[in-house]
């Protein structure tokens, strides 16, 4: 490819990444390599940091660079709220909106009898723990809308049952959405969720 | 070669960063897999939730290959099961036993009919243990490990049926028992299609064709352990009592 070894480690390596293919992982290296001080040189340096750097907060399963994450920290983020989430894409998408002040709790997946994921494999056993140790009032289930993601909520519902209260996100229309485009099953559910204006 | 046909869905899995494995449940092709390009699309995605109603287009260049499906969406069942607990735990456990029990690629036109009626009832709570138990009679008659609960095994007697012999599946009355009665399995009303079925008839009736289930059906498919999914929709009916 007239390029040398390292190149093409970098290559293969960038290929790897979500959304990127050889070809652009090609392209990606090439521009990192013309724009070396101004891309390629700080990229390097922080990728190397967050190498470093890089855990999970042992309180809540986000990813951040201490052993306890900011938001686990922050007093005012001790609302007594709880919103559990899948995974940390989830929780960094309920951040975007910045309506939400309490805190979260991060399961790392949901559970599938397919995929031999048990409640132990979530982090589960840790909620039950974080919902009387911290104080928790309520705890909002913000999980997919998928089954497996629902059957999670249901099952952490049980467990947690007569303890603290429970909420599920909402489910319908979404912003900017016209009913012609929606499916069956979320006009169905958008209008058994309907409210009084 | 390709062939169109309707199906359930019952499983997807990501393949690869763009696409699914599907299997679904098809009237004339039975329990069948194949890749949906594009599958984990924003677009797709949400269509290929398990007991979603499909109408799909399977094509490969070989039979023997996995073949990709093109899928339209006929019916999404996902707000219906998303209603309660014990609607989605027992679309959970309709889904996982017929990718537990079923061989891939062998028609069951007749079951196919009765899950699909059966999927159709999803959030009706009232009725759905009842026609739940009914289909999974008919999935243990289609598997080969039917009950004959029409007259007694040992007397002949179609009167007082009240016991299952583990042993043959047959009906055993009272007298008929004798000495084995507590080795019996319950056989309530509901289970011969009798009475007004009270969810505590429904779960006894859940234990006697769950001891087929495990220890007929499972051991006959390399005795893997029966789907949590279906002890979960066991609990469910159970707490209603």
């Amino acid at each position: 490819m007239g390029t040398n070894s390292e190149i093409d480690n970098l290559i293969d390596l960038m290929a790897k990444l979500p959304g990127l293919g050889p070809r652009s992982a090609r392209r990606a290296v090439l521009h990192l390599i013309r724009k070396r001080a101004l891309l390629l040189t700080p990229l390097s340096d922080a990728m190397q940091q967050v190498a470093v750097t890089a855990r999970e907060c042992l309180n809540c399963g986000n990813v951040g660079t201490t052993d306890i994450c900011d938001i686990c920290n922050s007093e005012a983020r001790a609302t007594g709220e709880l919103c559990v989430v899948e995974d940390v894409a989830d929780l960094w998408a309920m951040e975007r909106s910045r309506v939400f002040k309490g805190r979260y709790h991060v399961l790392g997946g949901t559970l599938s009898a397919l995929d031999g994921i048990g409640p132990d494999e979530l982090r589960i056993p840790r909620l039950r723990d974080r919902v009387l140790a911290e104080g928790i009032t309520e705890v909002i289930l913000a999980l997919n809308a998928t089954v497996d993601g629902q059957t999670t909520a249901h099952y952490i519902a049980d467990q947690l049952e007569g303890q603290v209260r429970l909420t599920s996100l909402a489910q319908g229309v979404p912003i900017g959405g016209e009913l012609d485009y929606l499916d069956d099953g979320t006009i169905t559910a958008a209008l058994r969720a309907r409210k009084e204006i | 070669m390709d062939w169109r046909d309707h199906g359930i869905l019952l499983t997807s899995r990501r393949h690869g960063e763009t696409s699914a494995i599907i299997e679904v449940f098809t009237e004339s092709h039975g329990r069948h897999a194949g890749v949906v390009r594009g599958g984990t699309s924003r677009k797709i995605a949400p269509i290929l939730q398990p007991g979603a109603q499909l109408d799909v287009l399977w094509r490969a260049r070989l039979e023997e290959h996995i073949g990709t499906f093109q899928v339209e969406p006929l019916r999404s069942r996902a707000a219906a099961a998303f209603s309660g607990r014990l609607a989605l735990s027992g679309l959970n456990a309709v889904v996982s036993l017929l990718t537990f029990c079923l061989p891939e690629r062998e028609a069951h036109p007749a079951l196919y009919t009765r899950t699909e009626r059966l999927m159709d009832l999803l959030g009706q709570d009232e009725i759905w243990p009842l026609a739940y138990l009914r289909w999974e009679l008919a999935l243990l008659d289609e598997l080969g490990f039917g009950l004959d609960l029409t007259a007694c095994a040992a007397t002949g007697t179609t009167e007082g049926l009240i016991y299952v012999s583990p042993k043959t599946g047959r009906a055993v009355s009272a007298k008929g028992a004798g000495d084995w009665a507590d080795k019996m399995l319950p056989l309530p009303p509901c289970l011969r299609g009798e009475g007004t079925a009270p969810d505590a008839e429904i779960a006894e009736a859940l234990r006697t064709t769950g001891y087929f289930l495990n220890r007929r059906v499972a051991p006959a498919l390399g005795h893997n352990p029966l789907p949590e999914a279906r002890a979960r929709f066991v609990d469910q009916v159970t707490r209603r009592l």
